[in-house]
């Protein structure tokens, strides 16, 4: 499963756990018609980080930054394996990543997870539809290995189901294969209908059937809290537009780049803040506004402080507008 | 050359190394977390430049981990889920241990789920399959607990909340993991006065469930303690307790210690679950004194702080004794 252009990792000198990856392509593929399945180890023969089930990793497409699912259990993982799905309309990323080949080097963001497995969960039901099988097959090897009790749902084309030899083989009969698309649909109401108290359902496909699946849940009764679906959430910031900003005590002026914070605008222009989590929690970086519109992005300011627009949290707060001045 | 020089290169390493937590004369709660694996440099050295840190005490810790263990298998708590995590943090502690001492520790991957783990400090020898509980002596927290000096808590996160459904701690400050097993973050923090209306433990709890898998960050706490004693916990408080009273009768610079956590908070990588590693380190005002500034400004804090802050942390009754005592050691 890919989503196009998801929001960049903001990168903070001296934040810590998995930066920039250097991948080399061991291995390409052809998992089912038009897709492509794609290995990676580190470039450099370290080690990669290991990831919760369900996690993505952001690859650099070029000058684009695509999210593809992670189709490993996670657990100390050797190398790295995606499977994307040709999009001939799309905007070139599934193109960029069916063109490499064996050899390759390729940057990468650590692995994001942001859909995870609940852990006291009685049991697992995942529902894939087509290339939405990639995070599923992950969750599958998690559960096969922990034991954890599942059933897996999955619908594809006659003739376009990937990783079909080896979900049969991990997933034996807790693996349902549904070809034709009304015995999947009918099947999902019957699964979700009959699904023991404790449940945790998790699905991941096209938006129609992703719709097909809560609007089920809804009616169904099921608590949201146990109904997950994959999708690319804000677990990053995304980059922000540019901004000009002006110190009124020095009457410097200088420019906010997007992917650039405005706490390391100041720095690189030799102006110290005072400065800790650069996640906009301790409140350490906080400066004051003398005019624009901030554009909060904090955890620390409340509402009132929000809305008082004299201050903000330069490691995350960017500006509505084109400019701001800061008393600095 | 002034005479404070000469003192200062005479330190001892456990003053050197010791985490002094006061940026400033007055100390309130707040979300004070930074990324780890950076040094910090204090007035007498420097502290954190990796997660675990091992020290003279390594294995006089160790023994008393093992043996409070052994006395109250309360002490450690795990939740039936909570397996993954636990091998998780097993596998994760181990490796931060050999980053810190690649002398004193080894673990190296034999293929696919097999590795072996090497404590020469402990003279232990372990080969074991990841998720294999049969290939341990014990359950993987139970294994790994002894030969760390930090506690360690496991909080699993669901229904948009941190819960704490494991851990191993035998240098408790003044609480009970068998009390909290099984709370979420929030309830856990409820008795802290002042946090709540400022917003800190909701801010340190949403700052917590966003890490991402092996991100890394740390915070300090404090209290004090009378003795060199890590278990402060609310199982053996008549044990403890009544030396907060008879400590003023005693020599108060060698028996009054300023208690100092170095708590890590790490996002697991494969199990998603957030590991608090709690270390405790342990310095007696004398020791403290040694260093003109930290004595200084831990006397000002001291005076300052607020009464119901010295209250929660159980400082009441000697508070203004050992102020005086640390001006007096001026």
């Amino acid at each position: 499963m890919t989503a196009l252009s998801p929001p960049a990792p903001v990168e903070a000198p001296g934040r810590t756990g998995p930066g920039t990856l250097l991948l080399r392509v061991t291995d390409v593929r052809e998992a089912a018609a038009g897709i492509r399945t794609v290995e990676f180890v580190p470039a450099d023969g370290g080690s990669l980080p290991a990831h919760p089930p369900g996690s993505h990793l952001v690859l650099h497409c070029g000058d684009r930054r695509n999210a593809y699912s992670l189709t490993g259990s996670g657990i100390a993982p050797e190398s790295y394996t995606i499977s994307v799905l040709l999009c001939p309309d799309g905007s070139g990323g599934s193109r960029w990543v069916h063109d490499l080949v064996v050899g390759d080097v390729v940057a990468a963001d650590g692995p994001r997870s942001a859909f995870a497995p609940v852990a006291t969960a009685r049991h697992h039901l995942l529902v894939a539809g087509g290339i939405g099988i990639t995070p599923l097959l992950s969750h599958a090897r998690a559960a096969a290995r922990w034991n954890r009790d599942f059933t897996l749902l999955y619908g594809y084309r006659p003739g376009a189901g990937a990783h079909l030899e080896e979900l049969r083989r991990l997933c034996g009969r807790r693996l349902e294969e549904h070809p034709d698309l009304a015995v999947f649909l009918a099947r999902i109401e019957t699964a979700l209908a009959g699904a023991p108290l404790g449940t945790h359902l998790y699905a991941c496909g096209p938006a129609a059937l992703l719709d097909v699946v809560l609007g089920t849940a809804e009616r169904l009764g099921w608590p949201e809290a146990r109904v997950h679906t994959e999708r690319f959430s804000a677990a990053a910031l995304d980059p922000g537009a540019p901004f000009e900003v002006t110190l009124a005590r020095s009457g410097r002026r200088l420019t906010v780049p997007s992917g650039v914070s405005l706490l390391e605008a100041l720095e690189d222009s030799g102006v110290p803040v005072p400065s800790m989590c650069r996640q906009g929690v301790c409140g350490e970086c906080r400066v004051p506004v003398v005019a624009g519109s901030p554009l909060h992005r904090d955890l620390f300011l409340g509402e009132a402080e929000k809305a008082a627009a004299d201050s903000l949290m330069c490691c995350v707060s960017r500006s509505t507008g084109p400019t701001l001045e800061l008393d600095l | 050359m002034t005479a404070t020089d000469v003192r200062d290169r005479a330190l001892p390493a456990r003053i050197a190394s010791f985490p002094f937590p006061f940026p400033t004369d007055t100390y309130r709660y707040s979300t004070n977390v930074e990324p780890a694996l950076a040094p910090r440099s204090t007035a007498a050295g420097s502290w954190g430049e990796h997660v675990l840190h091992v020290d003279e005490h390594y294995a006089s810790d160790s023994a008393e981990c093992a043996a409070l263990l052994a006395a109250d298998p309360t002490r450690l708590q795990e939740l039936p889920h909570m397996r993954p995590a636990a091998w998780d943090a097993m596998l994760y502690v181990m490796g931060e241990l050999r980053r810190a001492r690649p002398d004193a520790f080894g673990l190296d991957r034999l293929g696919g789920d097999r590795w072996r783990w090497r404590n020469a400090l402990l003279r232990i020898e372990q080969e074991f399959t990841f998720g294999d509980d049969a290939t341990l002596p014990s359950g993987p927290l139970e294994f790994v607990a002894p030969q760390v000096q930090d506690d360690l808590v496991l909080l699993d996160q669901r229904e948009g909340a941190l819960w704490a459904d494991a851990g191993v701690v035998t240098a408790a400050a003044d609480w009970s993991m068998r009390f909290d097993v099984g709370m979420s973050f929030p309830e856990i923090h409820g008795p802290v006065p002042r946090v709540h209306p400022e917003g800190v433990i909701d801010r340190a709890h949403q700052f917590l469930m966003r890490l991402q898998p092996g991100e890394a960050y740390r915070r300090t706490n404090w209290t004090m303690t009378v003795g060199r004693r890590l278990d402060t916990a609310t199982e053996t408080y008549p044990e403890w307790g009544p030396d907060r009273r008879l400590v003023l009768e005693q020599d108060l610079g060698a028996r009054l210690h300023l208690r100092v956590e170095v708590q890590h908070l790490v996002r697991l990588p494969s199990s998603g679950a957030v590991l608090f590693l709690i270390r405790t380190h342990l310095l007696p005002l004398e020791d403290l004194a040694r260093v003109p500034a930290w004595r200084d400004r831990f006397a000002a804090v001291l005076e300052e702080l607020p009464e119901d802050m010295a209250d929660y942390k159980g400082l009441t009754r000697f508070r203004s004794a050992a102020v005086a005592w640390l001006r007096g050691a001026a």
